[in-house]
């Protein structure tokens, strides 16, 4: 009876399909990557509105103040009470003006209110807002799917 | 010198891939460990101007603005609506009364001109105020994409005082006048929905 010799194989898997999964994968988390998360507090549940679509488009010299539900005021990573948010308002207004160069009144506040929030708040923020020479402003609210 | 004709072996070259692999999945991981979810923001767009230019001179509008309630409970909850002296009991009916009322006062850009005006609690959940621009500034068509304008012109009515044990908090300088107290807010904050 003659059996067979053992031969000896080398495994060499074909890589290419694997390498170019993980570079869809990379790829993929590259582009859903959200660099702007920074200014998004996951303290605070925006409202939901099906009207407030984004459009993609880019605010001009946008200022971010994010309220939460407590009524404590989110700006520039510190945390205070509405009513000293007119300090820091008034040093980002003389930046614009005299670093920027820019007319406040072109400047964007964004404002991030919880939905829990009082509206009084946030309507005293506006105020202080519009005391230091801004005028445009923007509600943010989440978007949801009609 | 001796140099080495051609023709000889051909030699395959073999990459190490395994490095690089590494290095891959290191990434995958990051990203995997870093990565966070957010829905989709949009925005409600309010011009407010610094000051009315002077007492008496701030164009008036021509038509009164519709007065919408909004008023809360003690817990800031939806205590009622009401537009102008009549009680809705949804954000539903205000939609459908504002809709009837657009309907009849049709602007050039398709909006209407008429006029509203938000008076609301102090301590009222501000998720009820987006409700109520929601209800009052557009709809969404059937096809789900575009966006019905109905009334742009949407202002804030001044602030409500906050009731005892609303624990509304006064501002730092105690009701003083500001140093640009030459530039007063003006009163009731025109919002304009851009989105």
């Amino acid at each position: 009876m003659r059996f067979r010799s053992r031969i000896s194989f080398s495994s060499n898997p074909d890589m290419t399909p694997l390498i170019d999964c993980v570079f869809q994968l990379v790829i993929f988390f590259l582009l859903t990557l959200n660099f702007s998360s920074d200014e998004q507090s996951e303290l605070i549940r925006l409202p939901s509105s099906e009207l407030a679509k984004p459009t993609g488009g880019v605010l001009e010299t946008p200022i971010t103040i994010q309220i939460l539900s407590s009524g404590i005021v989110l700006f520039g990573g510190d945390q205070m009470t509405p009513g000293a948010l007119k300090e820091p308002l008034r040093r980002e207004r003389d930046a614009i003006r005299n670093v920027l160069g820019q007319n406040v009144k072109n400047a964007t506040i964004i404002i991030r209110a919880d939905q829990d929030v009082s509206t009084g708040i946030v309507q005293e923020v506006i105020r202080l807002c519009q005391e230091t020479d801004f005028e445009r402003f923007v509600l943010r609210a989440k978007w949801e799917r009609p | 010198m001796k140099i080495e004709k051609g023709g000889g072996e051909f030699k395959k070259i073999e990459v190490n891939m395994t490095p690089m692999i590494d290095a891959c999945f290191l990434l995958i991981i990051f990203f995997i460990l870093t990565l966070k979810l957010f829905s989709p923001e949009g925005d409600f767009g309010i011009t407010m101007p610094l000051a009315s230019p002077r007492q008496g001179l701030r164009p008036t509008p021509e038509l009164p603005p519709v007065k919408v309630r909004l008023a809360a409970h003690p817990d800031g909850n939806l205590a009622g609506i009401q537009m102008g002296q009549r009680k809705m009991s949804s954000f539903a009916e205000l939609h459908k009364q504002v809709h009837e009322l657009a309907g009849l006062d049709r602007g050039p850009a398709g909006s209407s001109n008429t006029e509203v005006e938000l008076d609301c609690d102090y301590n009222l959940k501000f998720k009820y105020v987006v409700d109520a621009l929601n209800a009052i500034s557009g709809y969404v068509a059937n096809d789900k994409q575009t966006i019905i304008r109905m009334i742009e012109k949407i202002r804030f009515a001044p602030p409500r005082e906050p009731k005892e044990g609303e624990g509304g908090e006064k501002s730092e300088e105690g009701g003083e006048k500001s140093e640009e107290g030459e530039k007063k807010s003006e009163e009731g904050s025109e919002v304009k929905d851009k989105v």
